[in-house]
């Protein structure tokens, strides 16, 4: 299905330039705190919903971003297509710096990069027919202002979207359209200025599995004829697929593993991008089925885990991935909630003494024992725990754990956090493939 | 070029014309029970009195100010009669004149009032909401104060205000101190809804595409934020009747020479009362009552058949159910 048959050469970026080349980009988003907090202009806190990625996107390739909801897929592409600003790093968009370019300088640029939305029913002004949304951008841009030429255009690029004949729909609402035809509508405003990028953030995953499919063909087909680059932004691998060139990993705000689709595909490195693969519902990968991803879900970007952010949920996680207080709270609260109903659950909560302690992230721990309970006590119910299961990852993570004084000190060994590095055909962030912290 | 081009666009243009107001006024036209009746109900009613206004000197035999006729002074407290159909006041003026003329007084104060209370509230809530930031912060704490104000008190102020200037207490008096009172009420409101779109995909899809913000806002927000008002301009309107009575009751309104007014009216008739003269309270104080009934009927009907929400809930269903099935009907094509 894919365009070209041939396989995208990987890594051949030394002699072409790049048509958007991101580096360290962070963007945060502030998130307020109470009406006091208000008053005083006080940040009750940030969302690091893109923390630091790099990547590049060659001209004429389809780059998948692919993650679980809320790993900051959108904030990345909103970015890109300047609707937020970023808080650090840069984006050169074809050798340009387009990060904290203001809106009247990006209003150019905006011909050149074009979007699609997830919601094709959100995407259209509701008050607008379809002619009127889809040939407001030549409106806008001042290419096109006769409304014989304007609707000759629109009808045009309606009918190159499989909108035919033109004429049934360009005096309709959205609201006559079904969901399909409203996405192609989407893509044809997208399309009417020739743009070199489109972002298509999660184009087909509001659709009907039905017309899923069809949406994707005409994007292959619309790649060729107005020789497009593509940013696809999805949390299906499956789709990936069947789309992508490359594919890029993200796991709160991170790049985890970008690469080739066949290399990530055929032998997927970090943990992460396995656990997703193994996800994806053979042979039928239209079929919904709930995903078996790690025990846990994704941690809030607000304050994410340390070291590795995907530690907490990583079944090959070791000593330098992170292990840090919160992960001893989640260790004991899963446990009890497993056990629920149990005897001993209420003999092992009475010995603990108050786990919000726990809360603050840090690699060292000094938890109290509960009143009337000794530390030594805390140190052999978490060394039972430890024997029942051996092979839970945390206990790689324990350098010390003993009774000190009235508290039971527990050291996790220092949290490094890893780099994307280059491994075979791919890059990978995670310390199983960096020779410094497994060695 | 522009002589071949001059006749054409007005057809595909004048098409979409039509189609939005056919559009627009489709859930009126669709509406059904309870909405329809207070709809038609409120547009009748309504309807009565501007025609009482525009052909007040057609309908009334006398002027509203007029205390005698062909040299014959008008009884005074004069009981209904074929020639007072309504009685005369104690100042011998004819209720029945004052009561027509009325409709035009107070038409005309609160279609200015409205007027200027949207075209200040509306704009002002169109760019807080969208632009945000300490212009919005100011004006709604501002707007806020205003709002927690008894509005008859701002209205009372303005007109005392007004009233001693050199505007004097006319109609325009009036019509300034309800815009003071309601302005604030537009601006939450269209400051509220402005806040909710903008979040819409389709105003950063206007914003990707290289919009400013003026555009964005007159063609993206504008369309989406207005559909509120209607109703809520209608059900103002009955408010604004009260208030501008109240006004006239109190000795703050339209001054007797400057048109008649109810209010004032019902204000001169409270003694007459005890007395047992009906004749002079009782036609302006229906006449308040009236139309003051018609405009909120006319606003619940609007409300209750443009408010989307109102709508589903009487459906007991969600527009996405509705069409569920037409998409698959176009995918079996
Ligand atoms: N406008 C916003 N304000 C605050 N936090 C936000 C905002 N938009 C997204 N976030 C947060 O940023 C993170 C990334 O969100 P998003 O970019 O939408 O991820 P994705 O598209 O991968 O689901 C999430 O934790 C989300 O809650
Ligand atoms: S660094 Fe690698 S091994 Fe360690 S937690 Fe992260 S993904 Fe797992
Ligand atoms: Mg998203």
């Amino acid at each position: 299905m894919r365009p070209e048959a041939v396989a995208p050469q990987p890594e051949q970026h030394a002699d072409e330039e790049p048509l958007v080349s991101i580096r360290n980009l962070e963007t945060y988003y502030s998130i307020r705190g109470n009406f006091a907090d208000r008053l005083v202009g006080r940040e009750a806190g940030v969302v690091r919903a893109v923390d630091g990625v790099s990547l590049d996107i060659r001209r004429g390739e389809v780059l998948g971003l692919v993650g679980e909801s809320g790993s900051g897929k959108t904030t990345l592409g909103r970015t890109l297509l300047g609707l937020v600003q970023a808080t650090g790093g840069s984006v050169e968009f074809e050798g340009r710096e387009i990060t904290g370019l203001p809106e009247r300088k990006f209003r150019e640029l905006r011909r050149r990069i074009q979007v699609v939305f997830q919601d094709p029913h959100a995407s259209l002004n509701p008050a607008m027919t379809i002619a009127q949304a889809v040939g407001h951008p030549l409106q806008i841009h001042g290419v096109e202002h006769d409304r014989t030429q304007l609707r000759a255009r629109v009808a045009d690029v309606l009918e190159r979207v499989g909108l035919a004949p033109a004429e049934a729909y360009l005096d309709k609402y959205p609201s006559d359209l079904s969901g399909g035809q409203k996405q192609r509508a989407v893509i044809a405003r997208a399309l009417i200025l020739n743009p070199v990028l489109l972002v298509a953030d999660e184009p087909v995953s509001m659709l009907d599995m039905s017309v899923r499919a069809k949406i994707l063909e005409l994007m292959v087909a619309l790649k060729q004829d107005f020789e497009l680059t593509y940013l696809y932004i999805t949390h299906d691998l499956a789709t990936a697929r069947f789309f992508c060139d490359r594919i890029a990993i993200m796991y709160l705000g991170r790049i985890v593993e970008i690469g080739p689709a066949e290399a990530i595909y055929a032998d997927p490195k970090h943990p992460y991008t396995q656990a997703l693969l193994r996800a994806i519902p053979e042979p039928d990968p239209t079929r919904a089925v709930p995903r078996d991803l790690p025990r846990g879900e994704v941690p809030d970007a607000a304050s994410p885990p340390l070291g590795c952010p995907f530690h907490p949920r990583c079944p090959r996680a070791f000593e330098p991935c992170g292990w840090e207080s919160r992960d001893l709270r989640d260790l004991l609260e899963f446990r009890w909630a497993r056990l629920a109903g149990e005897p001993r659950v209420e003999e092992e909560q009475a010995v603990v003494g108050d786990l919000d302690v726990l809360d603050k992230p840090a690699p060292e721990v000094r938890l109290p024992a509960a009143r009337g309970r000794k530390p030594e006590e805390v140190v052999a119910l978490l060394e039972r725990i430890r024997a029942e299961d051996p092979q839970e990852p945390f206990w790689k993570g324990v350098a010390r754990l003993e009774a000190s004084g009235s508290h039971v000190a527990l050291d996790f060994h220092l949290p490094q956090e890893p780099r994307l590095e280059p491994v075979g055909d791919v890059s990978v962030s995670c310390h199983l493939y960096d020779s410094a912290a497994s060695g | 070029m522009a002589s071949t081009s001059a006749p054409a666009p007005i057809t595909p243009h004048g098409r979409a014309k039509l189609i939005a107001l056919g559009r627009a006024t489709k859930p009126i036209r669709e509406a059904s029970g309870m909405a329809r009746f207070m709809f038609w109900t409120g547009v009748g009613i309504t309807l009565f009195f501007v025609a009482l206004a525009i052909f007040a000197p057609l309908l009334s035999r006398y002027n509203f100010t007029q205390y005698a006729s062909g040299g014959h002074r008008f009884p005074q407290l004069g009981h209904p009669s074929s020639a007072h159909w309504m009685g005369t006041t104690v100042q011998s003026s004819d209720v029945m004149s004052r009561v027509v003329y009325g409709a035009q007084t107070e038409l005309e104060v609160v279609a200015i009032a409205l007027a200027m209370s949207l075209s200040v509230g509306v704009p002002l809530g169109l760019i807080s909401g969208y632009f945000g930031g300490i212009l919005d912060r100011a004006l709604v704490l501002l707007m806020d104060a205003l709002f927690a104000f008894p509005y008859l008190l701002i209205a009372i102020v303005i007109a005392f205000v007004l009233a001693t200037s050199s505007i004097g207490g006319g109609i325009l008096t009036a019509a300034i101190a309800i815009t003071a009172a309601y302005v604030p009420l537009y601006f939450r409101v269209v400051r509220n809804h402005v806040i909710s779109v903008r979040e819409e995909p389709y105003v950063d899809a206007a914003r990707a595409l290289g919009a400013r913000p003026r555009t964005v806002i007159r063609k993206y927000v504008f369309f989406n934020v207005v559909q509120n008002v209607p109703p809520i301009a209608t059900l103002n309107a009955a408010d604004a009747i009260l208030l501008l009575a109240s006004l006239g009751f109190l000795g703050y309104g339209i001054q007797p020479s400057q048109g008649a007014e109810w209010g004032y009216d019902v204000s001169r008739a409270v003694s007459d009362a005890a007395s047992g003269i009906w004749w002079t309270g009782l036609f302006p104080g229906l006449a308040i009552v009236l139309l003051v009934t018609g405009l909120t009927l006319l606003g619940e009907g609007l409300n209750e058949t443009l408010n989307p929400v109102l709508r589903q809930r009487r459906f007991g269903r969600f527009e996405f159910d509705e069409r569920e099935p037409r998409e698959e009907a176009l995918l079996d094509q």
